[in-house]
């Protein structure tokens, strides 16, 4: 018994520390936010006088506000989208049995560990040729393409497990194929479908390579491409870039508290699978 | 109408119903999906195979050069470096996670219910969640010669270990390495201790009886159990190793000199500062074929014998 306790104990005592070992950067990171603007503060040090003031002044500078505002476009623009033509090419795959379906699978799965910056060059040249530089159409296109090989695998794991008499009711019902994908299929997909969306919102919010290629104004880029650039130009008063990275982090740290359940849930399915 | 829909009914149930009606549709289902696909992945893709066999500055005309690019890849020393750091990074962002999840994940077993479950989940995601970018600003700041870690140092007493971590010769790429420990581990960690609670109990149980000691427990019963959940980390991890950029490019940027220089930001460096888009595809076209080349036997190793 003695044994299993303090195993027990031990592993408590570990798991603290891990947790100690997580948070301490950002306490260090918000206590150094607090300092006065253009020092030097130092490590952990709670400052004599707090500067609330640099949050305002961080959000000001960085132009927080139309950050956000960016990010969000980029992903309403991306993720239902994909998610949409993902689902439709997963039901497809997994139940419509087209030929040749064996090596269509196997090329997108084929995008499955593909880094981004082993086509980022030519991503670049094609971007400029279509004349969509500088804009958020340079980060949604590629992320719709980009994201398919996952998504795709994704919905394709959910749908092969469906059973088959639900597809053959629905079509002894009168229901064609797009009927029953709407109407039968995707209601019964909610779960697989919001993991989806969880992990495709992260990507797209925390994207930093597209963005820093292929869009020079900070104000059309990702939270993650705006928060390089806020650093590129800040960097070097430590407060302020403090104070900067902290409030560009706290939407998705806001966002995943309140959803932490299903975040989590996502993230561990999402290595699973992928 | 009635006869219609009747007829619809009898064509659906014949035997042909999945053939040449259903083949149409499933290809409708795909396009769009394949369209974006084959618009922002294949065609690049194939767009990069071509670059690489050119010389070309990205403006001017382009020469073809053949493979002489693939050849300065593998036989320019900077280059090799850069691809031998990769490599060392997965001591830090693969096998460090998995060793120190699985230490826990056996020590703590069935620990992670409840509240306090929930609020290491929770706080052990956080790493996960922020953008790498963010992860690789809060550690600069750590390693900074202000930072956490001198002034802990110091703290100690070893005030003469105290230095700028990160323009360090030696400490530069570690410390690089252990950005990437800090966001992995609670991922590797959290799919670890899922994977050890779904270990048969009595497993363990037989085994005590046995008298069997806990690395024979750890060895005979945790580590086959835990193949799947192992071979998911060890995937992700290296995955994440190899095209490493965002903490890279925040932390050090390469340096100093080529020291924690990795092939994304060398693809970045040589294609958009250099304007040699010819070796920059070259190297993404390297970089892609080093990944499957590594994820494919550890996929084939790690996956379930059914």
């Amino acid at each position: 018994m003695t044994q299993i306790f303090q195993r027990a104990w031990v592993g408590k005592g570990l798991i603290l520390l891990l947790m100690a070992l997580t948070l301490l950067p950002f306490l260090s990171l918000f206590t150094a936010a607090l300092a006065p603007g253009g020092t030097y503060p130092s490590g952990i040090a709670w400052p004599e006088a707090p500067q609330w003031n640099n949050f305002v002044r961080a959000f000001e500078v960085a132009d927080i506000g139309r950050m956000m505002v960016s990010s969000l476009i980029i992903v309403l623009g991306v993720v239902p989208l994909a998610v949409v033509i993902a689902s439709m090419a997963g039901f497809a795959l997994a139940k419509l049995v087209p030929t040749g379906r064996k090596w269509l699978y196997l090329v997108f799965v084929l995008g499955l560990t593909l880094p981004f910056e082993s086509i980022i060059t030519p991503l670049y040249y094609e971007i400029r040729a279509l004349g969509l530089l500088n804009t958020r159409f340079a980060i949604i296109l590629p992320l719709l393409g980009l994201y398919m090989p996952f998504s795709v695998y994704w919905m394709r794991a959910h749908f092969i497990n469906v059973p088959q008499d639900l597809s053959e009711a629905a079509q002894l019902d009168g229901a064609g194929y797009w009927r029953e994908f709407w109407y039968v299929q995707i209601p019964l997909a909610r779960s697989s479908i919001m993991s989806l969306s969880i992990l495709l919102f992260l990507w797209t919010w925390n994207q930093f390579l597209l963005p820093i290629v292929l869009v020079q104004d900070p104000a059309k880029r990702t939270m993650a491409g705006a928060l390089g650039a806020f650093q590129g130009q800040w960097g070097t008063d430590v407060p302020l870039l403090s104070a900067g990275s902290l409030i560009i982090m706290a939407p998705t740290i806001i966002i995943f508290l309140i959803f932490q359940r299903q975040f989590v849930a996502a993230l561990l399915q999402g290595a699973v699978k992928g | 109408m009635t006869v219609y829909k009747t007829e619809k009914k009898v064509q659906r149930l014949s035997p042909f119903r999945g053939g040449l009606n259903a083949n149409r549709a499933a290809w409708l289902f795909i396009a769009p999906a394949f369209f974006f696909y084959g618009a922002f992945v294949l065609l690049p893709m194939a767009m990069s195979a071509y670059y690489s066999l050119l010389n070309w500055d990205g403006i001017g005309a382009a020469s073809f050069v053949g493979l002489t690019n693939y050849i300065t890849v593998v036989t320019d020393d900077d280059l090799l470096q850069i691809i031998a750091n990769a490599f060392r990074l997965i001591l830090y962002f693969t096998v460090l996670p998995v060793i120190v999840g699985l230490a826990v994940a056996s020590v703590i077993r069935n620990q992670m219910s409840g509240r306090f479950g929930t609020v290491t989940r929770t706080v052990l995601f956080i790493p996960q969640v922020i953008p790498l970018v963010a992860a690789g600003i809060v550690w600069s700041w750590m390693y900074d010669s202000n930072g956490v870690i001198n002034q802990l140092l110091g703290f100690i007493g070893l005030e003469n270990w105290t230095r700028g971590w990160l323009g360090d010769f030696t400490y530069a790429l570690p410390a690089v390495g252990l950005i990437g420990t800090w966001v992995l581990l609670g991922l590797c960690m959290l799919l670890l201790v899922t994977g050890i609670s779904r270990i048969d109990a009595s497993l363990y149980e037989a085994a005590k009886m046995d008298g069997a000691n806990a690395w024979h427990e750890f060895r005979h019963i945790t580590l086959p159990g835990l193949r799947q959940e192992i071979g998911v980390c060890v995937t992700v991890t290296i995955i994440q190793a190899l095209s490493s950029f965002d903490i890279v490019y925040v932390a050090t940027s390469g340096g100093p000199g080529i020291e924690t220089m990795v092939p994304g930001l060398e693809i970045y460096r040589l294609a958009f500062a250099h304007r040699e888009v010819g070796l920059a595809s070259a190297l993404g076209v390297v970089l892609m074929l080093l990944v499957l080349l590594i994820v494919i036997p550890v996929q084939w190793f790690t996956r379930e014998k059914q």
